[in-house]
């Protein structure tokens, strides 16, 4: 082989490695994985219902909504740009919902189908003035924040209230695999992941390329097993595996499949690393732009599925509130960068946790929602010095 | 003292004939001469405003010439924009403005040219990233470049590795002049050994490399020719191996002019 020392191999110490990201500005996930233990400990040893299985289980409910909008945060941070109307798209595409439900009878997967070409559209259009006509996402977005709240008011009409009674949607936030069906999926998760890792070993060897030991990746993938039984195990004892953690777990691994191993997905890095250098290498900028943001807008869409699901209701406080700000937290929290091109779609879901994990423990105690505010606030504060302390340690070098 | 004449037509790999380029009322070029050969190393030396950026961007296809006359090997040629000099295989090399320092070695190697399997359309096309990480080390210890690990982002590299992996990308992709802006400034000494290294090499793999340097030692540890500007004229031309930094020094100033009008 040659002398270059890359991957698996000549891997450095735990703490060096450690060491080395600090120095260099590339936290990753480290400092929010701290936040949860903390986070955790804290209130279970204020409250003993905090790490109950039950909890959990809401947790997790709880977490659907801004999980999901808060994975399209992140591909647009990635770009280096923000949407500060996927809040409001998704208030679109649920009224789309209740309303083609309620008013045309449409079956259930056709109106979650069309609430999501809904929210593609909205996206395609806000793209395509982001793009085309040079306006500022962050100027864009907060205009199509407004606008899509009108659109909202006038698809629900007079009464601002539709009730959702199709079984299909109503399960998505609201129904549990069986346990056997839970460990089954679980064994599932495993074997793919030992499938994936199999393979790339067989390809990294054909490519002539060394590999970790084949002892380390076991260990990895015994790990995983074990976490994910004992996870499967807790939730069976409430009432089983949540239709959402499914739902979520798809939207996150296909995002995560798109953005980190296709091609669309490395340039999307790119515009957000070095836009110029990546129009010079001949990518696409204005087409990636423009796909993202009708992604995104689409996922949003799923959101506002999600949220009426929750509610058994789509009114005209779907996809308001705090729900927007909370999903751009969950991005940044969750170690995302706000100056684009440093991310990963599952800092979302971690974003989210941290966010309902707090929320769900100071209910927990009783608090009142100004606490709840005032605390998401202050870790919002912290994960961005945090991100801006690494910015300033990457540049000064 | 050589100074300035015609060189023989044809056989160069580029030449650039009688080239003027105005920015309103200033003369930035005025009939200049240009020409490097197969693996040559021509640094292209001059004072602030001596006309080498704006010589370097007519080759690089950022500028236009008012007028003149581009040959690539041998052949007349218009370069209107860099992806016509891309498409020559004329590529320059900007530190700054080539990587992106989020994404890692072969990332940046293969941007805009990545590789995968047919099996979906492009946009989402996988990657075929253990190809092009294979490729990428044949081609980095091709040119001797060593680097702590290809699978970290750039952002972890020391500018003169940053360097070496713009360089290589260029090498990677087939090019045939590449032009280097001032590749040594703002790094250390070990590092700029690394980059003339690198320069040495493609040189010895039938490159043309064009140094634009304002540091007269590197230029006469790696150059095999040197091209003086000054306000926008070529002044002079030296064999390295026939000259000495006085010499050039004194192109450069218009010193050895001084000497001649002095008393």
């Amino acid at each position: 082989m040659t002398e270059i020392a890359h991957g698996a191999l000549g891997r450095p110490a735990l703490l060096a490695r450690l060491r080395e990201r600090l120095r260099h500005g590339e936290l990753g996930p480290i400092p929010v994985l701290a936040g949860l233990v903390v986070i955790a400990i804290v209130f279970q040893s204020l409250n003993p219902n905090f790490l109950t299985p039950r909890n959990m289980s809401n947790l997790i409910l709880q977490i659907g909504v801004v999980g999901t909008l808060g994975s399209g945060v992140v591909l647009a941070l990635l770009l280096g740009e923000i949407d500060l109307s996927l809040g409001a798209v998704a208030g679109v595409a649920a009224a789309v919902l209740g309303v083609m439900l309620s008013e045309y009878g449409w079956p259930g997967w056709l109106a979650l189908l069309a609430a999501i070409v809904t929210g593609a559209l909205l996206g395609l259009l806000q793209g395509f003035v982001i793009v085309v006509f040079r306006v500022p996402s962050f100027i864009a977005t907060l205009a199509g924040l407004l606008a899509w709240q009108g659109v909202q008011l006038i698809l629900l009409g007079p009464t601002g209230e539709r009730l959702v009674r199709d079984p299909l949607i109503r399960s998505i936030a609201s129904g549990y695999l069986s346990p056997a069906m839970g460990y089954a999926i679980g064994a599932l998760v495993v074997l793919a992941a030992a499938a994936v890792v199999l393979r790339r070993r067989t390809l990294r060897q054909k490519a002539g390329l060394d590999n970790e030991p084949a002892g380390r990746a076991a260990f990895r993938l015994a790990a995983l097993a074990l976490v994910v039984a004992l996870f499967i195990t807790a939730l069976n004892a409430y009432f089983g595996v949540p239709f959402i953690l499914l739902l979520l777990g798809a939207v996150v691994l296909t995002l995560t499949w798109f953005t980190e191993r296709t091609m669309t997905g490395r340039h999307i890095y790119a515009i957000g690393g070095h836009a110029e250098a990546a129009r010079r290498a001949g990518i696409p900028v204005a087409a990636v732009r423009i796909g993202v943001f009708s992604l995104i807008a689409a996922l949003a869409g799923l959101g506002g599925v999600i949220s009426a699901s929750r509610q058994f209701a789509v009114s005209i406080g779907t996809g308001g509130g705090t729900l927007l700000l909370d999903a751009i937290a969950a991005a940044v929290i969750g170690g995302t960068s706000l100056f684009g091109g440093r991310g990963r779609i599952y800092h979302a879901i971690l974003g989210a946790l941290v966010i309902g994990s707090v929320a769900n423990g100071l209910d927990l105690l009783g608090s009142p929602s100004s606490t709840k505010n005032i605390a998401t606030g202050a870790i919002l504060v912290i994960a961005v010095a945090i991100d801006a302390m690494a910015r300033a340690n990457r540049q000064n070098r | 003292m050589a100074l300035s004449q015609a060189p023989a037509q044809g056989g160069h790999r580029l030449a650039l004939r009688n080239i003027h380029k105005r920015f309103g009322s200033v003369v930035a070029l005025s009939g200049v001469n240009f020409e490097v050969d197969v693996g040559e190393v021509v640094a292209l030396v001059g004072d602030n405003g001596a006309g080498k950026s704006t010589l370097t961007k007519i080759m690089s296809g950022a500028y236009r010439a008012d007028e003149g006359e581009i040959l690539f090997e041998g052949q007349p040629v218009h370069i209107a924009s860099p992806e016509d000099a891309g498409r020559l295989g004329i590529s320059a090399v900007y530190q700054d403005l080539a990587l992106c320092e989020n994404l890692d070695v072969v990332a940046n190697l293969f941007l805009g040219r990545e590789t995968g399997p047919r099996s979906l359309p492009p946009p989402l096309r996988p990657l075929d990233e253990y190809a092009m990480e294979a490729r990428a080390i044949e081609v980095l210890s091709g040119l001797a470049v060593k680097l702590p690990s290809l699978r970290r982002p750039v952002s972890f590299l020391s500018g003169g590795q940053r360097q070496a992996v713009a360089v290589s990308r260029a090498v990677l992709w087939g090019s045939k002049v590449v032009l280097l802006d001032e590749p040594t400034a703002a790094l250390g000494v070990e590092q700029t050994a690394m980059v003339l290294r690198l320069v040495r090499q493609l040189r010895d793999r039938g490159l043309a490399v064009v140094l634009i340097s304002h540091n007269l030692s590197d230029v006469f540890r790696v150059a095999d020719r040197i091209i003086v500007l000054r306000l926008g004229r070529r002044v002079a031309s030296f064999r390295v191996d026939e000259t000495n930094r006085n010499d050039v020094v004194a192109a450069i100033t218009g010193g050895n002019e001084l000497a001649e009008a002095g008393p």
